[in-house]
C-alpha cells in the first residue's frame, strides 16, 4: 500500500528463524523486485536483424516497450544442422547488441533536411512563378548561386524541410539532368544489397527506370577478388561457417575471424575440438593469432610469396617426387594444368603464349562451333590432342558437352589428358617468366619440356603444358640443365621456402612443414585443407596475386569444391541468396533492358580527378616479357582502351546527351535499334561522338545527380577522400598537391585547370547523420533496421532471414521503399511537361555469363581506333541498345510488376526460364494495381513486404518450382540430370512470412557453385567438382594461367609475386608539405586499415557504447620502439599525412603492431572527435584522408571468357593498403578544434593554403 | 502578523511539515530517487577528507544542537551544569565540529564546481543544496563571535531564550516573541537552518533517514516470505 506505512510494522517484520537464529523469515515489501522485472518485460518480440554491412546474418529478436524499441537478443531458434555438426546458434555479436541505442540517439536524421542556402534559393525562385524545373535550371545557370551552396557542403547549414518540398527539388533536379546532359549524368551509390536487399532494390530501380547508372561497390570497396573470376569465373562463392567444422587443416590469413567473424568464430574454436590444425598468418598479434597453433608472422603485404613458397613444396613433395593419385586426378580433371599453351620465341629465349585452340589444328579437331574457343589437351591413351569437353566454346551455340567429364568431344571416348610431357619430350627450351622481387632480377629463365607441333597455318611451335611452366617457375628442379632449387634452403632460387623466408620473414622450417603439412592432409582427406583468407591481403594493389597463390596450392591439393576445404573469403562478399528473383526488381528488368550498371573504381578515379595525380606509370609496371601494345599510356589510357573496346562500362558514356544521340539518329533516317547503333559507329569512328571519358573534365561529362543510401561513401569508402571533397563536391578539401601527372595522358584531354564541384546535388538517405551527409545537399530520413521489412542473406550460412517492422519509422522517416516511390512519384508530375516519352541508348559492355564474352577470340587486343579491325558494336566495341523511357509512367512502372518477366523470363548466370507461373501466383499473393494505367492487372508492389514476396517468389532458393526450371535449363547445357539437387524440395516455396516464423535454409539452386544437402555443408565450386559443371572460365576448368595479351604483358599469366606497389604520395613532397614538416621527428610507416573492432560490420563506431570503449574518438597504432624514437607516447595527438591530405587522431602505442606500419581501424570519420589538422588546415580528416585510388590495367580486360565485365563481378577494385604515410605528433597545445565561423575568407579558402589548382 | 511571527511563528511548522510530508511522499512515489546520489565513483580525489570532514561535522553538529536545545534546563542544572558552562560547551563543540562541517563541505562544494566529471552530472539542485548547508554552517560558526561576548560577561538569557524558543516550538505551543531580540545573525542562522529542513525532501538530503542503522544487528541471512498479489 504505502512503502512507508509497512515500514512502521517493524515489530511484525520478523516471521520465524531458522538456523539457530543466524537467519529470519520476514514478510518485508517485495515490491521492489518489479523493478527488475519491468526491466525485461516488453510488449512484443519481433525478428529482425542489423547491419551496417555485416556478413553476419544474426537472427534477433527485437523488444518493443511501450512502442519503442528497448533493446535486443540473439535469437535461438535456427534449424539444426545436422547431426554430427555444431549448431550455428547462437548468433550475434556485442557490436550489433548495441543497435537499440542507435534509433533514439543524437545521430538520428529525424525530418527531412536540406542545405539551408539552397533551399532559399530555391524557393526565392519558386516564389517568382517558375515552376519546380525552370526553378533548379535558374540557380544551375548562375555559377554564383551554385557555388554559393556547393562551396559550403561539409560545413553545417542544415534547415528543416518537409517531404514534399524536398522530393520535388529532387525530382527537378533529375528531370533537369536528364533533359540537358542526359540520364546518365545521374548516379546512384549504394553498397551490399545482400544486408537489405529490398532497400538497395528501392533506389536503384528508381535508377534503372529513368535510366541513371547504378555504381558497382564490391570491387570499389577492393572486396571483390580479382583473382575469383580471373581463376573460377566467379564473383566469389565461398563455404558457409559451418563448413570450417569438417576441415582438417586450416590457414587464417588476413581474416581475424573472433573479430570480424563474431557469430561464426565458433566453428573454428570448434574445429580445433575436433582436430583440426590451425596456423595463423599474420603481421600483427591480431586477436586470431591466439586460436591457432602456429603463428607464421609475415611482413603486411608479401602473403603471395609465403604461399608460393608452400606451394612449392607441395608440388615438389606431391606431384614431383611422388605422384599423389588423388592430386594428379583432381589437377588433371578440374584444372588447366594439362591444358596445352603455345611458346612464343622472343629473341634467343621463349615466353610462354596462348592456349592451343581447335583452330590450330586441322578441321578445328571437328568442331565447327566456337573452336576458337575450345582449348586442347594431350591424350595419353591415343596419344593425339584433342578438344576435351567443357571449355566455354561448349556453353554457348550448342547443348550437352558443357561439361567436366573427361571426354573427347568429337567422338564422346573417354581420355587422359597429360600432365607433363617430360617422359615423351621433343625438345627441351629455355623459357622466360617475368619476375618482380625487389633486389632480384626481372627474368627467371628456366627450361621446359616441350613438343613440337605443327599448326594449321603450317607454323611449327613449341607447345607445353600448364602443368609444366608451373613446375618450373616454382623453381623445381627436373634435372632438365638450369640447376634451379638443390634444397629448401636455397634462398637465390626464387619460391624456395628460404627465398620465401627472405621475402616475408616467415621462418624457412615453418613454411616448408606448413607446406608439407596442409598437403599430407589434403592427401589423406581428399582436399579438406582450407585456406580463411580476408581483407588484409585483398586490400593490396597486387591482391589478385595474392589470392592466386592461394587457390594454386589449394589446387595443386585437390582443395576446392570439397567439403571442408577450399579457399574461404570472407570480405564484404555477402551472399545474395535469391539474386535471380531479386535483379528484375533492383534493376526494372521487368520494365526495360539492359540497366546501366557502372564500375565505380573506375567512375571515381576519374570524376573525382585522381587520374590527374597518377604517380604509378603503367610502363614501371609492365613485366619483363610484354610486348606491351601501349607502351607509354597511363594508368587512365588503359581505361579509355577498355571502354572503347567494350570490357568496361562507361558512365557517362559519351560527350553527348544518349536521348539526343538517338534523336539525332532518328533524324538521320535510323528507324530502329539496328539503324541507331550504325549510326553511333559512324559518329564515333568519325569522332563526331567521342567516349565521355576522352575528356572527362569537361563540364558535359560531370556527374551531376549523386544519391547515396544505406551507404558511407565519402565518410568511410572514399579511397582518395580529399579528391571527392575538392573535385566532385568543391568543398574543404585537404589535398597538398596540384596535380600534374595527368597531362601525360595519350587519351585523354588535359585542362590546365581542375574542375571541382562537379555535382549539382547530393543526396543522402540515410538514418545516421554521418560525414556523407555533412556534405550532401539533401538528407532525406530512413527507417533504421528494426522499422521495415526486408530480406537479408549472407554466405556465412545457408538461411534467408527477414528485416522486421518492431515498431513504425521514427519521428518522420520512411522506409527505403516508400521513399523512392515518393521520389518517383514527383519524378512522373514534373516529367509529364518536361520530358515526356523518348528513347535512350545504353552502351552495354561484353557481360560475363553471356554470349559475348565470346566477343575477342586468342586473347589478342584489337583496337578499332587504331585501325586494327572494325567497330563492330557488341564485338569489338560495346552494344548500343535502345531503350525507350516512359517518364511519366515511372511511378507506375515502380509499384508493380512489368510485362517483361512474361515477355522475356528471367535468367541468371547464362541461364535463361520462363517465369509465367510465378507472375500469375504473385497477382493472386500480392494483389494487383487497380488503378487505370499502364500498370493495371499487374502484381503490386506498393507495399514492402509484397517487394520481398515477389524476389522470393521469382528465386529458384526460396521457390523449388523455379529451381526445377532453372537447374532443367542447365542440365540442358551440361547433359548431366541434376535433379537430384532439388528434388526433395520441388514443391517448396518460402514466403515473407515463413522467415519471419524461423529462419529457413534456401533450396538449392544453380546461381551457386555450393549445394544445401544433409551430408555435406555449403562450399564453394562444389558442384563444378561433384556434378561436373564447368567451372565458368576460358578452358572450363580452374584456372593456374591467363592467356589474354594484357596478362601477359603485366606479366601474370602465371602467379607470381609482386612486392606492395609504391605509390608515391610520401615521397617528393610538394613544396608546400615539405614545409610544414622542416625539423619534425617524422616515421614513414605503412598505411593498414583493418576492420574496426568497435565498430565495423554490425554497428557504427560513433555508438555511444562503443566510444566509451576506446578512445571515444580516432586513434591509430603505432609500435613501441618506433614511437619512442620520435617521443610519441599513447593517446597523443598525431598526424598522418602524405601528399594526398592529412588526418587527425590519437596514437595506440603498442607491441601488438610490428615495426614499418601504422594500423587506423577502418570507417572512423570524422563527425565525433575530430581535431583540424595543422598542415591542410582543414578538418583532420579520415582514414582515407592520405589515400588514392589506383587501378589496375588487368582488371580492365573485357570481352575474354571469365574476364568479362559483370556488375560487382570483375573489374578494376579500388585498393589502397599500399599507400605510406607520414606520422608526427602534435602539442596539446597545437590543437585547433576549427571551431571559428564560416568567415568570407575561410568559405573562400576551399584548399590548403599555397594550392591553386 | 509581524515578519517576526512569520518567521519564528509559522515558518518552522511549514518547513516541519513539508519535512516530514515531503519525506513521506517522496519516500513512497519515488523511490527511484530515494539516494544518496554518491559521485565518488566519478572522482575519489580527496573524498575521504572532504566527505568525513563534512559528514562527521554535520552529525556532531545535528545532535549537539538536538541535545543543547531540547534537553530540559533543568536536566542541566541537576547535572551540575551551569548556563555558563553550558553555553561554553555549546561554543567550543560548536566551533571544533562546526569547521569540521565548513572545510568539508567548501571542499566538496569546490568539488562539484570544478570537477568536470562530477560537475557534468551535478542538477542545480546538487550544487544549490550543498551551497546552501556551507552558508548555514557558516552562518552558525559567525554566531559564534556574538555568543563568546555573551559568555564573557556570563549573560546566558540569549542562550536560554532560544532554547525556550526551541522548546516552544517542539510543544507546539510557539512563541515568537520568545526570540523577538536576539542578534539578527542569530534569526538569519535559524531561517537558513529550518530550510534545509524545507529543502531536505527535493535533495539529496532524504537519504539521511535510511542511514542503514540495521545493518549493525541483523541476523546473516534474510529470507522473505512470497507474496501473491494480484494486480
Amino acid at each position: 500500500m504505502s512503502h512507508f506505512l509497512d515500514r512502521l510494522r517493524f515489530f511484525k517484520k520478523v516471521q520465524g528463524t531458522f538456523s539457530k537464529g543466524h537467519g529470519i523469515v520476514t514478510n518485508e515489501d517485495r515490491q521492489w523486485e518489479d523493478t527488475y522485472r519491468n526491466r525485461w518485460r516488453h510488449d512484443k518480440v519481433v525478428r529482425s536483424t542489423h547491419g551496417v554491412n555485416c556478413t553476419g546474418g544474426c537472427s534477433w529478436k527485437i523488444y518493443v516497450k511501450n512502442g519503442l524499441v528497448a533493446y535486443e537478443m540473439q535469437q535461438t531458434d535456427y534449424p539444426e544442422t545436422r547431426p554430427d555438426l555444431p549448431n550455428h546458434e547462437p548468433r550475434g555479436c556485442q557490436r550489433g547488441a548495441s543497435f537499440s541505442w542507435y534509433l533514439y540517439s543524437p545521430h538520428r536524421i529525424k525530418y527531412p533536411l536540406v542545405r539551408g542556402r539552397l533551399v532559399d534559393l530555391y524557393r526565392a525562385e519558386r516564389k517568382s512563378g517558375k515552376d519546380p524545373v525552370e526553378a533548379w535550371e535558374a540557380i544551375q545557370a548562375d555559377p554564383a548561386k551554385r557555388k554559393s551552396y556547393t562551396a559550403v557542403r561539409g560545413l553545417g547549414g542544415f534547415v528543416r524541410s518537409n517531404w514534399e518540398e524536398l522530393t520535388e527539388i529532387i525530382a527537378a533536379a533529375n528531370v533537369y539532368t536528364i533533359k540537358k546532359w542526359g540520364p546518365d549524368r545521374i548516379y546512384g551509390f549504394s553498397p551490399i544489397p545482400a544486408m537489405s536487399m529490398i532497400s538497395y532494390a528501392a533506389g536503384s530501380r528508381y535508377l534503372s527506370l529513368i535510366g541513371g547508372a547504378c555504381g558497382s561497390f564490391y570491387d570499389w570497396y577492393c572486396d571483390l577478388p580479382a583473382a575469383s573470376p580471373q581463376v573460377w569465373g566467379e564473383q566469389t562463392d565461398v563455404p558457409e561457417a559451418a563448413d570450417w567444422y569438417n576441415s582438417k587443416y586450416i590457414i587464417i590469413c588476413g581474416a581475424n575471424l573472433p573479430m570480424t567473424r563474431t557469430p561464426d568464430a565458433h566453428f573454428a574454436i570448434e574445429s580445433r575440438y575436433n582436430g583440426t590444425k590451425i596456423v595463423s598468418m599474420a603481421p600483427d598479434y591480431a586477436e586470431f593469432v591466439k586460436f591457432a597453433d602456429l603463428w607464421m608472422p609475415v611482413k603486411q603485404g608479401t602473403d603471395a610469396a609465403a604461399f608460393m613458397s608452400m606451394g612449392h613444396v607441395a608440388l615438389n613433395e606431391f606431384h614431383i617426387k611422388k605422384q599423389d593419385p588423388y592430386f594428379q586426378e583432381y589437377v588433371r580433371t578440374y584444372t588447366d594444368m594439362p591444358m596445352q599453351v603455345m611458346l612464343r620465341k622472343d629473341g634467343d629465349r621463349y615466353v610462354s603464349g596462348r592456349f592451343l585452340r581447335a583452330t590450330d589444328f586441322d578441321k578445328n579437331l571437328g568442331e565447327d562451333n566456337n573452336p576458337e574457343w575450345k582449348t586442347v589437351v594431350y591424350d595419353s591413351t591415343t596419344n593425339s590432342y584433342v578438344v576435351p569437353n567443357g571449355s566455354v566454346g561448349f556453353r554457348w551455340g550448342e547443348d550437352g558437352k558443357w561439361n567436366l567429364l573427361p571426354k573427347n568431344a568429337a567422338t564422346q571416348a573417354d581420355i587422359e589428358a597429360e600432365l607433363t610431357c617430360i617422359d615423351n619430350r621433343d625438345d627441351v627450351v629455355s623459357v622466360a617468366f617475368p619476375h618482380f622481387a625487389e633486389g632480384e632480377d626481372d627474368t627467371l629463365l628456366r627450361n621446359i619440356p616441350v613438343r613440337k607441333l605443327k599448326l594449321a597455318s603450317g607454323e611449327e611451335v613449341f607447345v607445353t603444358s600448364v602443368f609444366d611452366m608451373m613446375v618450373s617457375q616454382y623453381g623445381i628442379d627436373r634435372g632438365l640443365g638450369d640447376n634451379l632449387a638443390t634444397s629448401y634452403d636455397d634462398a637465390s632460387v626464387a619460391y624456395t621456402p628460404a627465398w620465401g623466408s627472405k621475402v616475408t620473414g616467415i621462418k624457412t622450417a615453418d613454411l616448408i612443414r606448413t607446406g608439407r603439412e596442409f598437403a599430407e592432409n589434403a592427401s589423406k582427406t581428399r582436399g579438406k585443407s582450407m585456406v580463411i583468407m580476408g581483407a588484409a591481403i585483398n586490400h593490396w594493389y597486387h591482391n589478385d596475386l595474392g589470392y592466386r597463390s592461394i587457390m594454386n596450392i589449394l589446387h595443386i591439393c585437390g582443395c576446392v569444391g570439397q567439403t571442408g576445404g577450399g579457399w574461404a573469403h570472407y570480405v564484404g562478399q555477402e551472399k545474395l541468396r535469391p539474386q535471380a528473383g531479386w535483379a528484375p526488381i533492383a534493376f526494372a528488368l521487368d520494365w526495360h533492358r539492359p540497366p546501366r550498371h557502372m564500375n565505380s573504381t573506375t567512375y571515381w578515379y576519374f570524376h573525382t580527378d585522381q587520374w590527374r595525380y597518377e604517380k604509378v606509370e603503367a610502363d614501371n609496371i609492365l613485366g619483363s616479357t610484354a610486348q606491351a601494345k601501349y607502351r607509354g599510356y597511363q594508368i587512365g589510357d588503359y581505361n579509355v582502351v577498355s571502354q572503347r573496346l567494350g570490357w568496361l562500362p562507361s558512365a557517362p558514356h559519351f560527350n553527348k546527351n544518349p536521348l539526343d544521340i538517338v534523336k539525332a539518329a532518328e533524324a538521320n533516317g535510323a528507324t530502329d535499334e539496328a539503324g541507331v547503333s550504325q549510326y553511333m559507329t559512324e559518329q564515333l569512328k568519325s569522332g563526331d561522338l567521342s567516349f565521355a571519358i576522352e575528356d572527362i573534365d569537361a563540364e558535359e561529362n560531370h556527374p551531376r545527380n549523386l544519391f547515396v543510401w544505406r551507404a558511407n561513401l565519402i565518410g568511410c569508402s572514399a579511397k582518395g577522400h580529399e579528391y571527392f571533397l575538392k573535385h566532385l563536391l568543391g568543398a574543404q578539401n585537404g589535398v597538398m598537391q596540384e596535380g600534374t601527372q595527368g597531362a601525360t595522358c595519350k587519351e585523354i584531354k588535359w585542362h590546365e585547370k581542375a574542375p571541382i564541384g562537379k555535382l549539382d546535388l547530393m543526396v543522402d538517405i540515410n538514418f545516421r547523420l554521418n560525414s556523407t551527409g555533412a556534405y550532401s545537399d539533401i538528407i532525406l530520413p530512413t527507417a533504421t533496421w528494426y522499422e521495415k521489412a526486408d530480406l537479408n542473406t549472407t554466405d556465412m550460412h545457408p538461411f534467408v532471414h527477414p528485416l522486421g517492422k518492431a515498431v513504425d519509422p521514427a519521428f518522420e522517416s520512411k522506409s527505403d521503399w516508400q521513399i523512392f516511390m515518393r521520389v518517383a512519384k514527383k519524378f512522373s508530375e514534373i516529367a509529364e511537361k518536361h520530358l515526356g516519352t523518348v528513347k535512350d541508348v545504353v552502351s552495354l559492355p561484353m557481360q560475363h555469363d553471356s554470349p559475348m564474352a565470346l566477343a575477342q577470340p586468342y586473347g589478342e587486343v584489337k583496337d578499332w581506333k587504331r585501325g586494327e579491325c572494325d567497330l563492330i558494336p557488341g564485338k569489338t566495341a560495346p552494344l548500343f541498345k535502345v531503350v525507350e523511357r516512359d517518364y511519366p509512367n515511372t511511378y507506375k512502372k515502380y509499384t508493380s510488376v512489368g510485362p517483361l518477366m512474361n515477355k522475356l523470363g528471367n535468367n541468371i548466370k547464362g541461364i535463361d526460364w520462363n517465369t509465367d507461373l510465378e507472375i500469375e501466383q504473385l497477382k493472386t499473393h500480392n494483389g494487383v494495381i487497380t488503378e487505370e494505367g499502364i500498370s493495371k492487372g499487374l502484381p503490386s508492389l506498393l507495399e514492402d513486404v509484397q517487394v520481398c514476396d515477389t524476389v522470393l517468389m521469382m528465386a529458384p532458393e526460396t521457390n523449388g518450382e523455379v529451381a526445377h526450371k532453372s537447374w532443367s535449363a542447365l542440365s540442358k547445357k551440361t547433359g548431366i540430370n541434376h535433379s537430384h539437387l532439388y528434388e526433395g524440395r520441388h514443391e517448396e516455396k518460402i514466403k515473407y512470412h515463413d522467415i519471419v516464423a524461423q529462419p529457413r535454409k534456401i533450396i538449392t539452386a544453380p546461381t551457386w557453385s555450393g549445394i544445401e544437402s544433409e551430408t555435406v555443408s555449403y562450399n564453394a565450386c562444389y558442384t563444378n567438382i561433384h556434378e561436373h559443371i564447368p567451372f565458368r572460365t576460358l578452358t572450363g576448368r580452374a584456372s593456374f594461367y591467363l592467356d589474354h595479351e594484357w596478362m601477359l604483358d603485366f606479366g601474370e599469366g602465371l602467379c607470381c609475386y609482386r612486392p606492395p606497389q609504391d605509390l608515391g604520395a610520401h615521397k617528393n613532397l610538394p613544396a608546400g608539405l615539405a614545409k610544414k614538416l622542416e625539423g619534425k621527428k617524422t616515421l614513414t610507416l605503412n598505411w593498414i586499415t583493418p576492420h574496426s573492432k568497435w565498430g565495423i560490420h554490425s554497428s557504427y563506431q560513433d555508438n555511444l557504447r562503443m566510444l566509451t570503449l576506446f578512445r571515444g574518438g580516432p586513434y591509430f597504432w603505432v609500435n613501441e620502439d618506433e614511437a619512442k624514437s620520435i617521443g610519441l607516447k599513447d593517446n597523443d595527438w598525431v598526424e598522418a599525412v602524405n601528399a594526398n591530405g592529412a588526418t587527425v587522431a590519437r596514437v595506440v602505442v603498442s607491441q601488438r603492431v610490428p615495426k614499418g606500419m601504422a594500423l587506423m581501424y577502418h570507417a572512423q570519420e570524422k563527425n565525433v572527435n575530430v581535431p583540424g589538422s595543422n598542415t591542410t588546415g582543414k578538418r583532420g580528416g579520415i582514414l582515407n584522408s592520405v589515400t588514392k585510388v589506383i587501378m589496375k590495367p588487368t582488371n580492365m580486360i573485357g570481352g575474354y571468357a571469365q574476364l568479362s565485365y559483370s556488375f560487382n563481378y570483375y573489374g578494376t577494385v579500388g585498393s589502397q593498403r599500399d599507400e605510406n604515410v607520414i606520422v608526427h605528433k602534435i602539442e596539446d597545445a597545437d590543437v585547433n578544434w576549427l571551431e571559428g565561423d564560416l568567415t568570407p575568407e575561410r568559405e573562400a579558402q576551399l584548399n590548403p593554403e599555397g594550392i591553386n589548382n | 502578523m509581524t515578519l517576526n511571527d512569520f518567521f519564528f511563528g509559522a515558518y518552522p511548522y511549514l518547513a516541519g511539515t513539508i519535512f516530514l510530508l515531503g519525506s513521506w511522499l517522496r519516500f513512497d512515489r519515488e523511490q527511484y530517487t530515494w539516494k544518496a546520489d554518491s559521485s565518488q565513483l566519478l572522482s575519489n580525489k580527496n573524498m575521504r577528507i572532504a566527505s568525513n570532514l563534512f559528514h562527521v561535522g554535520i552529525l556532531a553538529v545535528f545532535f549537539g544542537h538536538l541535545v543543547g536545545m531540547l534537553t530540559p534546563h533543568s536536566w542541566f542544572l541537576a547535572l551540575g551544569i551551569s548556563d555558563t558552562a553550558h553555553q561554553y560547551i555549546a561554543i567550543y563543540a560548536g566551533l571544533i565540529f562546526g569547521s569540521l562541517c565548513l572545510i568539508g563541505s567548501i571542499m566538496l562544494l569546490l568539488r562539484r564546481l570544478n570537477e568536470p566529471r562530477v560537475r557534468a552530472v551535478s542538477r542545480k539542485r546538487d550544487t544549490f543544496i550543498i551551497g546552501w548547508l556551507l552558508a548555514t554552517v557558516a552562518l552558525g560558526l559567525s554566531t559564534t563571535v556574538v555568543s563568546i561576548d555573551h559568555a564573557s560577561h556570563g549573560d546566558a538569557s540569549t542562550m536560554i531564550a532560544l532554547t525556550e524558543w526551541v522548546k516552544s516550538v517542539a510543544t507546539l505551543s510557539v512563541d515568537a516573541s520568545l526570540i523577538q531580540d536576539v542578534n539578527f545573525i542569530f534569526k538569519l542562522h535559524m531561517f537558513f537552518g529550518m530550510t534545509v529542513f524545507l529543502l531536505f525532501p527535493f535533495t539529496r538530503l532524504v537519504h539521511v533517514w535510511s542511514v542503514p542503522l540495521s545493518y549493525l544487528g541483523r541476523a546473516y541471512q534474510i529470507v522473505r516470505v512470497r507474496k501473491i498479489r494480484m494486480n
